[in-house]
């Protein structure tokens, strides 16, 4: 078979657009994931390889020209809901005065913490939620008066569960980690936070 | 002798400052500076950087005066502004700290271990000697505009992958530098996140590195900076030097192209 040189560059663009495509749902490519390789280091409760394997949903949110309407968002966010996993019984709501300490905290899963730290849910470092709390950060909406603002029907209590589980299930490539997916919040922590939200006794509704 | 007197005077101005570092708000700081007005504590680092430099120090007995960081043996006046760039010495793209690193260990004969294993100076222990020195440098080019060209392909390269550093997201949280430092106006708890997309903030915070930490009572550095980000993002432990860290402040310096370089700042 004889090669043109115009066929030898079709190749190799159909090449480089294979590839890209597979970047985009399996893996990272190499020269980056070597030099992250280099850059980062096993410590505490982070492992570096656990690390380097990335979900869909991470590969598809790393990408910086991200199309959050595109068909594979929405398979994304359809499969996020599928996944999504209720409390036993519906039982949604546990003790808020557990849920504030849970929200102040932003201890865990980092390099410097160990196995065994309890994990905070940090959300604080993002929303207002108790009005009395003023050191509260802005990259989320507030979240002061957020059950007597929406009710505390079954929808909302069922709602917002899903969506502190995963909030990608709602929004492509939400800033919000996704607790309940990830598993950073067990479902006692993430109860006691829904109750934080979502008790009518909870000050964030007073 | 003046600069004796100027020492001592930084010193106690410095001591003063640990005593406001207890008080965190923003008033407290605003109060702070305006005590100091126009005395920054990093001055004493800049001042034990430039003496460093200028030391004969490590087992080849060597002062830095022939270190090159990329405007010639020697010059100092200007090069940060210019890192990180291609050398072609060592065919690599190096920020300031990895070509101090070089500098120590090809000229002075230290080995990797002694310049690289204390780069962060903890609380109330000696002060590491790659911050002051970092310090001297980047003093050397205050007042003037960031100039990273990337003419060359590696630099080029290095960007890239510092872009793509910049917009990763993974861990336990999903965090990436963009969920933090993609929006305006925006705060984690009281701290306020700029904007990196933004060039004019992107601008005023990278030029304002390496800053004297008024919380921590120490002058950082932007490898210090980003260690700690890489912290508070859940990814693994950033080591020390690296060429990853180089990647991304060659995206960090490129994206504050053309701005009035002014550090050592003061920060919270
Ligand atoms: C890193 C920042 C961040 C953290 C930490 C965070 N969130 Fe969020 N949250 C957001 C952002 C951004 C949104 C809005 C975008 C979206 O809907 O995903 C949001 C939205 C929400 C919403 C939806 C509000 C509505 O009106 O529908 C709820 C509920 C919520 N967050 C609860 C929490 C709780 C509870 C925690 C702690 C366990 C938490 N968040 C931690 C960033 C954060
Ligand atoms: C979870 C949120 C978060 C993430 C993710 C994050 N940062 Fe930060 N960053 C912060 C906070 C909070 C501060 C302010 C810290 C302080 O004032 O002590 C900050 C400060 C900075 C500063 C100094 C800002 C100034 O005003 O001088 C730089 C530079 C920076 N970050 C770069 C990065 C880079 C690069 C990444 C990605 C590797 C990153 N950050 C990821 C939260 C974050």
């Amino acid at each position: 078979m004889k090669i043109s040189p115009l066929s030898l560059g079709f190749i190799a663009i159909t090449l480089m657009f294979g590839l890209k495509g597979a970047n985009a749902s399996e893996d990272i490519n190499p020269e980056f994931k070597d030099l992250l390789k280099e850059g980062l280091r096993t410590k505490g409760s982070v492992q570096l390889e656990r690390f380097l394997s990335l979900d869909a949903t991470q590969n598809f949110c790393s990408d910086s020209n991200v199309n959050v309407n595109s068909a594979e968002a929405g398979q994304l966010m359809s499969k996020a809901l599928q996944q999504i996993q209720y409390p036993a019984g519906s039982s949604y709501l546990g003790d808020w005065k557990e849920g504030e300490r849970i929200a102040q905290s932003g201890k865990g899963l980092r390099f410097n913490d160990t196995n065994d730290t309890e994990n905070g849910g940090n959300c604080y470092a993002c929303h207002q939620i108790r009005k009395d709390e003023l050191a509260y950060g802005t990259l989320g909406p507030s979240l002061y008066q957020y059950g007597k603002l929406r009710g505390y029907s079954d929808e909302v209590l069922r709602y917002t569960w899903a969506k502190i589980f995963n909030p990608q299930a709602f929004l492509m490539c939400s800033n919000m980690p996704r607790y309940g997916h990830n598993g950073i919040l067990t479902v006692e922590q993430m109860r006691n936070i829904l109750a934080l939200l979502l008790d009518p006794q909870s000050p964030v509704n007073e | 002798m003046i600069r004796r007197i100027l020492v001592t005077v930084l010193i106690s101005v410095f001591w003063c400052g640990q005593l406001f570092a207890e008080d965190e708000t923003a008033a407290g700081i605003q109060e702070y500076r305006d005590l100091l007005s126009d005395g920054n504590p990093a001055e004493l680092w800049v001042l034990s950087g430039e003496e460093l430099w200028f030391t004969s120090v490590g087992p080849k007995g060597a002062s830095l005066e022939t270190c090159d960081l990329g405007k010639g043996p020697g010059v100092v006046r200007g090069a940060y502004v210019e890192l990180p760039r291609y050398f072609s010495d060592v065919k690599k793209v190096m920020d300031l700290e990895q070509r101090l690193i070089h500098c120590r260990m090809a000229i002075q004969g230290f080995s990797y271990l002694d310049v690289t294993s204390y780069p962060f100076t903890k609380r109330g222990q000696e002060t590491s000697e790659i911050e002051i020195l970092v310090a001297f440098v980047a003093s050397e080019s205050r007042g003037m505009h960031m100039n990273i060209p990337l003419e060359h392909a590696e630099e080029q390269k290095m960007f890239d992958l510092g872009e793509q550093i910049f917009y990763f997201r993974a861990g336990s949280h999903d965090f990436g530098c963009i969920t933090c430092h993609s929006g305006d106006n925006r705060r984690i708890r009281l701290q306020e996140l700029p904007n990196f997309r933004n060039q004019d903030q992107a601008r005023k915070t990278y030029g304002s590195w390496p800053a004297y930490r008024v919380s921590a009572g120490e002058v950082r550095t932007m490898q210090h900076r980003l260690y700690d980000c890489f912290r508070q993002q859940r990814f693994p432990e950033a080591i020390y030097g690296n060429d990853m860290i180089t990647a991304l402040i060659m995206f960090l310096a490129k994206s504050a192209d053309g701005g009035v370089y002014n550090a050592p700042a003061m920060k919270r």
